[in-house]
């Protein structure tokens, strides 16, 4: 499926990151959302942006995909300058930012993450609408391929947008806040997905408030609080001191018996 | 009922002003599809008020009021993207700062002109039985325009009308598209003001296309059921008024909204008269 996936230039020997980001300052107007923001993620990894509502994790994610000019600092996408990696991208934006009540279908919702390859005047051909299909079917909606998409149920619109991304064949997949308003069921069928993504080589970063999911399954975790508070393994770095800065008040840690419990506001 | 029928036609400006109404409620139809999924009749009606002023000035002036309509429309419409971006102010209350100074321009220069009071309401409220030959080729070539640009970018304005956020995310030039969607409205408002004049125009681009929306589920099949109910609505309209001796625009606007309360009464998916559907209740299928 990913045959048209554009694979990261060799290196010189070290492989460099999927992501990286050098000493990023960005905001709005005057105000900072991010400030001197460094991380890196490896190839290949399951990757969570945790952080409290106005954190900046949606600043990040667009900064990343070059829809927000960072003040300073430097981002690379496979070692190559973001305006070069466009095409290695996917994203998945919030939920609540979509129109549901458009008249389009699922499946004309899920080919339009082929336009961005297609370029102006070009329309989808045969191999686009394979690629759309394979998609929905990865995400398990084939079914409601010919459906509009207002009829379909929360879960499954989250599906689509999943299956929107994939059909752009990135090679690193940012999506934010996939998790929002899911359910245990729906829950452990996208984290499935993930892991599914993963072992095809694909790199994920997803923004979540939800810690306890990126603590059980994720390889790695960013903390953000417009600075990064902590960053690497999640069984490591998920302390109640990272988290308490993390969250300040948005979150209330209780030590039991030794487990600490998390406690969202 | 032949006579019915067929009288209308004998004479030759109301063949005209069908061929003009038949145009220009397809072009409607179609760039009205794109104002009525995006929220965008209040920018409509604001531009079609705003070609008044630039066609005060083209009359004052003795140049072409085509070119007075579409220059006021483009001018407004540009105006409105760079003083809302700039100013901080909401979209609604800049159109409504622009619309209504452009069209007290118009009021204003055309208090200083003598004797253009009659050519001053056709454009108020439309004169499709005074459409010439001249109107026909001009309507039919900027239509032809407007209609090859939607075709040639259909998947632009599709993908930047339903998300801009991944439009852009996706690399497309979304802004550039946005005023390219706002040029196309200001020829289609230019077209359709000699039609159904300014007052009317926004019923032109909103009303077909909304009864659509209620009875399909994908944007170009919405434009050509658009497309249908603004002809028949031409078409009755025009025998309406020939017959009873009413005003053509207004007796072909009412035409349209009456479908669009059998649509609003009936449609299967949103009609007033049917229980409604659950979320998933196997809703027939289109397309």
């Amino acid at each position: 499926m990913a045959s048209e996936s554009i694979d990261p230039p060799p290196g010189w020997g070290v492989a460099p990151p999927a992501i990286e980001l050098r000493d990023v300052w960005a905001g709005y107007n005057s105000h900072a959302a991010l400030e001197g923001v460094t991380f890196s993620i490896e190839r290949g990894c399951l990757a969570g942006l945790v952080g409290p509502n106005g954190s900046g994790k949606s600043t990040l994610l667009k900064v990343i995909l070059g829809m927000h000019r960072p003040w300073r600092g430097d981002v690379h996408i496979f070692g190559q300058p973001i305006q070069r990696s466009r095409l290695t991208l996917g994203y998945m934006p919030q939920l609540e930012l979509v129109d549901w009540s458009f008249p389009v279908t699922v499946f004309e919702v899920v080919m339009m993450g082929r336009y961005g390859r297609l370029g102006p005047l070009r329309r989808p051909g045969r191999r686009d609408r394979e690629i759309a299909q394979q998609c929905l079917e990865q995400v398990g909606l084939a079914d409601l391929a010919r459906r509009q998409i207002g009829e379909l149920s929360g879960g499954q619109q989250r599906r689509v947008l999943i299956a929107r991304t994939l059909a752009q064949e990135p090679s690193v997949l940012l999506l934010d806040e996939p998790f929002t308003g899911v359910d245990a069921t729906g829950e452990h069928d996208l984290l499935h997905l993930f892991n599914e993504l993963r072992a095809q080589g694909k790199t994920l970063l997803v923004s979540t408030h939800d810690l306890s999911c990126v603590a059980g399954s994720f390889d790695h975790a960013v903390c953000l609080n417009r600075k990064v508070i902590a960053f690497g393994e999640p069984r490591t770095i998920l302390t109640e001191e990272v988290l308490n800065a993390t969250f300040e008040r948005h979150l209330l840690l209780l030590n039991v018996e030794g487990k600490v419990i998390a406690i969202h506001e | 009922m032949s006579d019915l029928l067929f009288d209308p036609w004998a004479s030759p400006f109301m063949v005209r002003a069908l061929l003009a109404l038949l145009m220009v409620s397809l072009v409607c139809a179609v760039v009205g599809s794109f104002v009525v999924v995006r929220g965008m009749a209040f920018i409509g009606e604001g531009l079609a008020h705003a070609s008044f002023g630039g066609v005060a000035v083209a009359f004052a002036l003795g140049g072409s009021i085509y070119l007075g309509a579409a220059v006021g429309a483009v001018l407004t419409a540009l105006a409105i993207g760079f003083v809302s971006r700039r100013a901080g102010l909401k979209f609604d209350t800049v159109i409504g700062i622009m619309f209504v100074g452009a069209f007290a321009l118009g009021i204003l220069v055309m208090s200083r002109q003598q004797g253009y009071v009659v050519d001053l309401t056709s454009f108020v409220f439309g004169n499709v039985l005074g459409v010439d030959r001249g109107d026909l080729v001009l309507i039919a070539a900027i239509g032809t325009v407007v209609l090859v640009l939607v075709a040639a970018f259909y998947k632009e304005l599709l993908f930047t009308s339903y998300d801009p956020t991944m439009a852009a995310a996706s690399g497309l030039p979304v802004a550039i598209v946005q005023y390219g969607l706002l040029g196309l409205l200001a020829l289609t408002i230019v077209i359709a003001v000699k039609a159904v004049g300014i007052v009317l125009l926004v019923a032109m681009l909103v009303t077909p296309a909304a009864t659509a929306q209620l009875l399909v589920q994908r944007l170009h099949l919405m434009m050509a059921v658009g497309a249908v109910v603004g002809v028949l609505s031409s078409l009755i309209g025009l025998y309406l008024s020939y017959h009873a001796d009413l005003s053509t625009s207004a007796a072909v606007v009412l035409t349209a909204t009456c479908f669009f309360l059998l649509a609003f009464l009936f449609s299967p998916r949103h009609g007033l008269l049917w229980p409604r559907r659950p979320l998933l209740g196997g809703a027939p299928e289109v397309g």
